[in-house]
């Protein structure tokens, strides 16, 4: 299920296949990025870091195209997408 | 430290985030609240400020004091943390010993409108040569939460307890009014709209003025019935409404209904620096050069 | 007026005019500033002056802006000054702070006029020296230079560049509104004999450079913007790297560098001239525009064969405490004029520490103080202590 009502201002969705990224130690846990991925690749996961806040795991890593939206919305830089190379 | 990758391999070290080169990462994390939407916003500014391709020793970040004037502490980048609404006026002078570079000035509303809002109309006015990046999170967050001149009429804050009674600015009609030369208003999910136009205001020559409605969950939301930060971001974003190249005083801010956003003036005149080399080289005749024939206006009036 | 940047030469001109010229003398490319009297005629000149040299003037809103200004220049690689009044002073303090905290070289001259409040705009007045030396909140030491002519204004100010450069710290130029108003012959030397300082430039790589890591002398070389060492700047107490860091001790550490340096060197920076002082009975020490009365007096005083002698302080802050605590235990009498209600006294008791007697003379401001008022203070010193 997706929230907004209108169309966000992702990026162009490209057929590219992506990995997302998580630096678990910066995260603060605001759910942004679960939230707003668009192929809901993240949840919270039930692990905490030091800080004590839950962060993301990637529960559909295959469903990642790149789109860079959880890197942009993480107001802590600590998730990231790189491009993945796409396997035959 | 272990960092899990999608693809499942666990890293020795922690990952590089792309934007870490342009971090002080030794400092992080940060001081800003879990959702706060400063965080945001300073990613997309760093974003713009790689995609401009300017040289970054050329780059300068001033801010005041507040949350969003912690910023210029966590940019890898000649930053100035200065004094509570003074970041403008510091910024002044640090430009135009410089005009090669670029200068930034990344602060709040509280910062940048109350306590600093004389240096804001002047800085505008005179179409300084400067990025002007306003976190709007509808009140003082440093200090707590009290009353800004954002704060919409009616919102609690620690020294509004029922509710403000002031009217809010409209800072991007405020800043058009006074000469800003590029004005423009996102909220803090707008991310590649306000990437792209924080981009447009560093290649812009002039006075250029970004304010992003942000949410500042820990105080103002708290305290207005959107405390999850998700909520408050969401809030702010949905009720938005695009209006490009409107007139700034139609984009209004109307939390009851719609909050307006977009780009409302880009416009091209002279600068500061442009004016003060053109008068010192003689390039200005005598003032005021009336020509013979216009009337004066009294005697225009009088029929006479 | 020619635009060249030394204007050697006799000339005949005001305070105000002499500290433009020594400003750029010095090398001072950038003004902000607001108009205030007496210290307008500053701006005045170098609103015509820098833009026939390149430099920048500007206006500001008023003189919070102004002290933040010349702070971002000084940041922006120019020396950097502004001028101002009483009031304006006022106003200048909470960001003179922030150059204190991040010892940030920059002049200020303040042609001080009689206050409080706007009091009397056009008439001298000494009641902001307390104000120069704890004007802004918290623990730091200053430099405070006192002109006592215009061919003064025009040395201190190229001096107070001087100082400020090398120290990192604001520099106050106190003069006051007879010396900035008062038009005598001001000679300007050639450019090659005026002595200019500039500040450090690291010499490490910015990967190994520590911006607020002092060298022996006490002060750290300064990155400007430009440099290529991203250096973080900021009024919160900060650690070495210029990372602010809250707890008590950064904060000592922090204030050790910006009061030591200025400590340390201080027998470098403080600069008197002694008048008969060898044999003096009875010293004045005084400053600023009542030094001259204060000559007048102790010439008077030593034509009718009494032993007066005279301690102008070119420098009254950092205070010359040693050489004063020698003096007060060699006279009979220390005295000290000022327009105020006793200022600088109150660390001229301090410092005598009860060896001597100490006497003020002083009104609160609107006219000098009489040469004869101080010399019959002299005479009954020297009486008593008989
Ligand atoms: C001269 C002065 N007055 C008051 C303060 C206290 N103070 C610090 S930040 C702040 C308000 C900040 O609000 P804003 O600019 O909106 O920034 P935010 O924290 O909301 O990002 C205040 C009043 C100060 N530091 N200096
Ligand atoms: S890059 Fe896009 S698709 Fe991949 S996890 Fe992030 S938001 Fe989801
Ligand atoms: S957006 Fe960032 S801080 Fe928030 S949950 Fe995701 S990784 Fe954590
Ligand atoms: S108080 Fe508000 S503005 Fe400040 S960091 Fe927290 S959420 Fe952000
Ligand atoms: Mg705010």
């Amino acid at each position: 299920m997706k929230f907004w009502r209108k169309p966000l201002d992702l990026a162009a969705v490209r057929p590219a296949r992506g990995r997302v990224v998580i630096i678990e130690e910066r995260c603060k846990g605001c759910s942004f990025c679960i939230e707003y991925c668009s192929r809901e690749v993240l949840a919270l996961s039930e692990s905490f870091n030091r800080k004590g806040y839950h962060f993301p795991k990637a529960i559909k890593p295959e469903l990642c195209v790149n789109c860079h939206f959880c890197e942009a919305v993480c107001p802590e830089f600590a998730i990231f997408s790189v491009e993945e190379e796409a396997q035959a | 430290m272990s960092a899990k990758t999608a693809g499942g391999a666990a890293a020795a070290h922690p990952p590089v985030h792309p934007q870490d080169h342009l971090l002080r990462t030794d400092r992080l994390p940060h001081i800003w609240c879990t959702g706060c939407g400063i965080g945001i916003v300073f990613g997309s500014l760093m974003s713009a400020v790689m995609k401009s391709g300017l040289p970054l020793n050329d780059v300068a970040v001033v801010s005041g004091i507040g949350c969003t004037g912690r910023m210029a502490g966590y940019i890898k980048l000649d930053s100035y943390h200065t004094t509570h609404g003074r970041a403008l006026p510091f910024a002044t002078g640090l430009k135009l010993t410089r005009p090669q570079g670029k200068v930034i000035v990344a602060s709040g509303d509280g910062d940048l409108f109350a306590i600093g809002g004389n240096h804001f109309i002047h800085a505008a006015r005179r179409n300084l040569d400067l990025t002007v990046i306003c976190v709007n999170n509808l009140n003082y967050g440093m200090t707590g939460g009290q009353q800004a001149p954002s704060t919409p009429f009616g919102a609690k804050t620690t020294t509004s307890p029922s509710g403000s009674p002031d009217q809010p600015f409209n800072f991007c009609a405020l800043a058009a009014a006074c000469g800003a030369t590029y004005v423009a208003r996102w909220t803090a999910l707008h991310i590649r709209l306000l990437t792209q136009t924080i981009g447009e205001a560093l290649a812009h020559r002039g006075f250029s003025f970004i304010e992003i409605l942000a949410p500042c969950p820990t105080a103002f939301g708290r305290r207005n019935k959107i405390r999850n930060p998700l909520d408050l971001l969401r809030f702010y974003y949905d009720r938005s409404v695009v209006k490009n190249k409107i007139s700034p005083d139609q984009a209004v801010m109307d939390f009851q209904g719609n909050l307006v956003v977009g780009k409302f003036v880009d416009v091209a005149k002279p600068t500061w620096l442009d004016g003060y080399r053109q008068v010192n080289s003689g390039q200005v005749g005598e003032w005021p050069e009336v020509a013979a024939e216009v009337p004066i206006p009294e005697k225009h009036l009088l029929g006479a | 007026m020619a635009g060249k940047e030394v204007l050697t030469g006799v000339h005949f001109m005001d305070g105000d005019e002499a500290c433009c010229e020594g400003a750029i003398a010095a090398g001072c490319r950038f003004f902000a500033g607001y108009p205030i009297t007496p210290a307008t005629e500053v701006a005045e000149r170098m609103s015509r002056r820098l833009p026939q040299i390149g430099g920048i003037f500007i206006q500001m809103e008023d003189e919070i802006a102004s002290m933040a200004a010349i702070l971002g220049a000084s940041w922006g690689g120019a020396k950097a000054m502004t001028s101002t009044s009483g009031p304006g002073f006022s106003l200048m303090m909470e960001n003179i702070g922030l150059g204190v905290c991040t010892e940030t070289p920059c002049v200020v001259a303040n042609v001080q006029r009689a206050g409080p409040s706007t009091g009397l705009p056009t008439l001298v007045g000494q009641g902001d020296m307390m104000q120069a030396r704890w004007g802004s909140h918290g623990p730091y030491e200053i430099i405070a230079l006192t002109p006592s002519s215009p061919q003064e204004m025009f040395d201190f100010t190229v001096k107070a560049f001087n100082l400020s450069e090398q120290y990192r710290v604001p520099v106050f130029v106190m003069a006051d509104e007879v010396v900035g108003h008062m038009s005598e012959r001001v000679v300007i030397p050639p450019a090659e004999r005026i002595k200019v300082v500039s500040r450090k430039q690291p010499k490490a790589s910015p990967d190994k450079y520590l911006p607020y890591k002092p060298d022996a002398d006490g002060v750290a070389p300064m990155a400007t913007w430009g440099m290529g060492y991203h250096v973080h700047v900021t009024g919160l107490t900060h650690d070495e790297r210029g990372y602010p860091v809250m707890d008590a001790s950064a904060q000592e550490q922090m204030i050790a560098r910006i009061t030591g340096k200025i400590k340390k060197n201080a027998a470098k920076i403080i600069s008197y001239d002694a008048m008969f002082m060898d044999d003096a009975q009875v010293v004045v020490v005084a400053y600023g525009i009542s030094a001259r009365s204060a000559k007048g007096a102790v010439a008077a005083a030593r034509a009718q064969g009494q032993k007066v002698g005279l301690m102008k302080l070119n420098t009254v802050w950092p205070f010359p405490e040693e050489v004063i605590a020698d003096l007060a235990g060699r006279v009979r009498g220390l005295i000290m004029p000022e327009i105020n209600q006793g200022q600088v006294v109150l660390e001229l008791e301090r410092v005598a520490g009860g060896r001597c007697p100490v006497k003020f003379i002083g009104h609160p401001g609107g006219t000098i103080i009489s040469p004869r008022v101080i010399l019959a203070a002299a005479q009954e010193m020297l009486k008593e202590a008989l």
